[in-house]
């Protein structure tokens, strides 16, 4: 932005929130309070620090196994995977960096969908997961986002969105820009056809899914202390040199200026989810 | 890839040979351009015309949208504010005749002097501008009328105050709206297409885009900031995301080109808009025939393919 041309407004895949902490520290160490805990010890928790309540980073499989009825889920789209239609190439290849996101993280892409049950309620999902290339948005997400709306359509039953994004991908360059209207067209004939939306956001959830999907669900819903923000903390605080609030673009700032329905604590997530399908449910 | 572009971009040279010339405008250079446009398309554009284009899109005598609907438009009458809080000059709303019909018009909108461009935030809306959007597309729908949209920001504002007032949000609902509109949408790419908050605007039946515009994800700057790790890096970085107008007329983005007077649309804007003028009459051609849910059936068509994937 040294130009001025200052409209960085899609957060990309390289851009971390402010998390000081955790540079050095053990990815088990809380950045909140410096509790630190086994494996296990996080898992029995949800990964919610028992001391602070800060809530750890949750993959993408290992969100959907805290979500659904055990053996409920089966997952969908597979065999997608991004293709390089720029050929892009920065200070390595996109192929390169798309397979090594492959191999760290075991999944196709950032974000894994299927149909499951949430306390007896049938759903579709749609969760990202930030681990992949920051959980950025290309053609592939987009793609696997709409089959869900599509599924969830076609099963009459509502969709559960869990995003997780550093915002667009931009190795896919404008075609990742036309993700948003897309996965955007997927939820108007969803909800055309009477289907229903719950979006949670989670940390963080920022730039082209938070200005697509993520803010249309019938229902939104925040993680405590998730950054949702359209533009990050970086590229406000360098392009406004305004100082920022302490809880700038968090959710508890959007749910008072009235951007969220509520903030639910990770503990509470499948019970409120369950909640609000059987208030969904189509009889 | 190409071949689809290249028969579309046929498709518009055979018509434009039959057409007849309106208003005396000056048609007889688009011939010549878009067979040279063709010509580009197959020799694919090189780094160093990528950079010329943004150079060209960012000119500091580049038309805006105002130095267009003065042009193009007849009666227009401009409508401010978005019923909620405030009117954002950085996008402007208003209606007027396009070819005897009444149309609503939403462009972003940049200031020409130094006072003018802090005033009109350099093109880059707060949600406000977003709402009073939705407010001019609601009554585009209201009233039957078609909307053009003309797309030149650097971006959506990135500040503290617009975070607040719901950015993301706004963005996400302004797309929405356009996809559910139930009338005729041109959206026209006429400089900097930047970011959500050029696509804030431009979900439209056809969306035609300028020579020398640029349409893209991301700044060349903000994208070599962070992946090259230097703002200066701003050349590479374009050239590698390409956001000109062959690549995104390739790649299925935008349905057309709009030739451009020689040098670029500051050099003659009249020209410019006439070249403009007619391409927003024969996209709406093309669309205006349809039942409003066959167009809006095929509006997210058109989406729903949008992205390239490879299977594993």
């Amino acid at each position: 932005m040294s130009s001025g041309q200052g409209g960085v407004d899609v957060e990309v895949e390289s851009k971390r929130p402010d998390e000081p902490s955790q540079g050095k520290a053990h990815p088990n160490t809380c950045p909140s309070c410096g509790s630190h805990y086994r494996d296990d010890e996080l898992a029995q928790t949800l990964r919610v620090c028992p001391q602070c309540g800060h809530h750890f980073r949750v993959g993408a499989r290992a969100r959907i196994e805290q979500l659904v009825d055990p053996g409920s889920f089966v997952e969908g789209d597979t065999d997608l995977r991004s293709a390089d239609p720029l050929e892009f190439f920065d200070l390595r290849p996109y192929t390169e960096r798309l397979a090594e996101a492959e191999i760290e993280t075991g999944l196709g892409d950032a974000i894994v969908c299927g149909a499951g049950a949430i306390e007896d309620e049938a759903c579709d999902l749609a969760v990202m997961d930030f681990a992949f290339m920051g959980g950025s948005m290309g053609s592939v997400v987009g793609e696997k986002f709409v089959r869900s709306c599509e599924r969830a359509t076609e099963n009459r039953v509502p969709l559960v969105s869990v995003s997780a994004s550093g915002g667009a991908r931009m190795q896919e360059g404008i075609l990742a820009l036309m993700q948003l209207p897309k996965t955007i067209c997927a939820i108007d004939e969803l909800h055309e056809s009477g289907g229903a939306m719950l979006s949670v956001l989670t940390h963080p959830t920022t730039g082209g899914v938070l200005a697509s999907f993520a803010s249309l669900g019938d229902v939104v819903l925040a993680e405590p202390g998730a950054l949702m923000s359209f533009a990050g903390p970086r590229v406000v605080s360098q392009t406004t040199r305004e100082k920022l609030p302490d809880d700038f673009g968090r959710a508890e700032s959007n749910f008072r200026y009235g951007h969220l329905d509520a903030i639910v604590p990770r503990t509470e997530l499948r019970a409120t989810l369950g909640q609000l399908l059987r208030l969904f449910a189509r009889t | 890839m190409p071949n689809e572009a290249e028969m579309r971009l046929r498709e518009r040279l055979s018509k434009l040979g039959g057409m007849k010339l309106l208003r005396g405008t000056k048609l007889s250079g688009e011939l010549a351009r878009l067979q040279d446009q063709l010509d580009q398309l197959q020799a694919d554009p090189t780094a160093e015309e990528i950079w010329q284009s943004v150079e060209l899109a960012r000119h500091p005598d580049r038309p805006y949208t105002l130095d267009y609907v003065e042009r193009i438009f007849d009666d227009f009458f401009e409508l401010h504010g978005d019923r909620g809080r405030a009117d954002d000059p950085a996008l402007v709303t208003g209606l007027g005749k396009l070819d005897d019909q009444t149309v609503v018009l939403i462009g972003h909108q940049k200031g020409r002097d130094l006072k003018q461009r802090a005033n009109r935030n350099f093109g880059m809306a707060y949600p406000e501008g977003y709402r009073k959007a939705m407010r001019a597309m609601a009554l585009a729908g209201r009233h039957g009328f078609p909307l053009v949209t003309m797309v030149d920001t650097p971006g959506a504002y990135p500040g503290v105050a617009a975070e607040q007032h719901g950015q993301g949000g706004a963005i996400a609902r302004s797309q929405a709206a356009m996809v559910r509109l139930d009338v005729p949408t041109v959206a026209c790419v006429i400089g900097e297409g930047g970011s959500g908050g050029a696509i804030a605007i431009a979900v439209a039946d056809r969306v035609v885009m300028q020579e020398n515009a640029i349409y893209s994800v991301i700044s060349p700057e903000g994208c070599a900031a962070i992946l090259w790790r230097d703002a200066g890096e701003a050349r590479k970085a374009a050239a590698a995301f390409k956001p000109d107008a062959a690549h995104c007329l390739e790649l299925g983005v935008v349905d057309a080109i709009v030739a451009e007077p020689l040098g670029g649309a500051h050099a003659d804007p009249d020209a410019a808009s006439a070249l403009l003028e007619q391409a927003i009459l024969a996209a709406f051609e093309e669309i205006e025939a349809l039942e409003p849910d066959e167009r809006r059936r095929r509006r997210r068509a058109k989406y729903r393919v949008m992205g390239v994937l490879a299977s594993s």
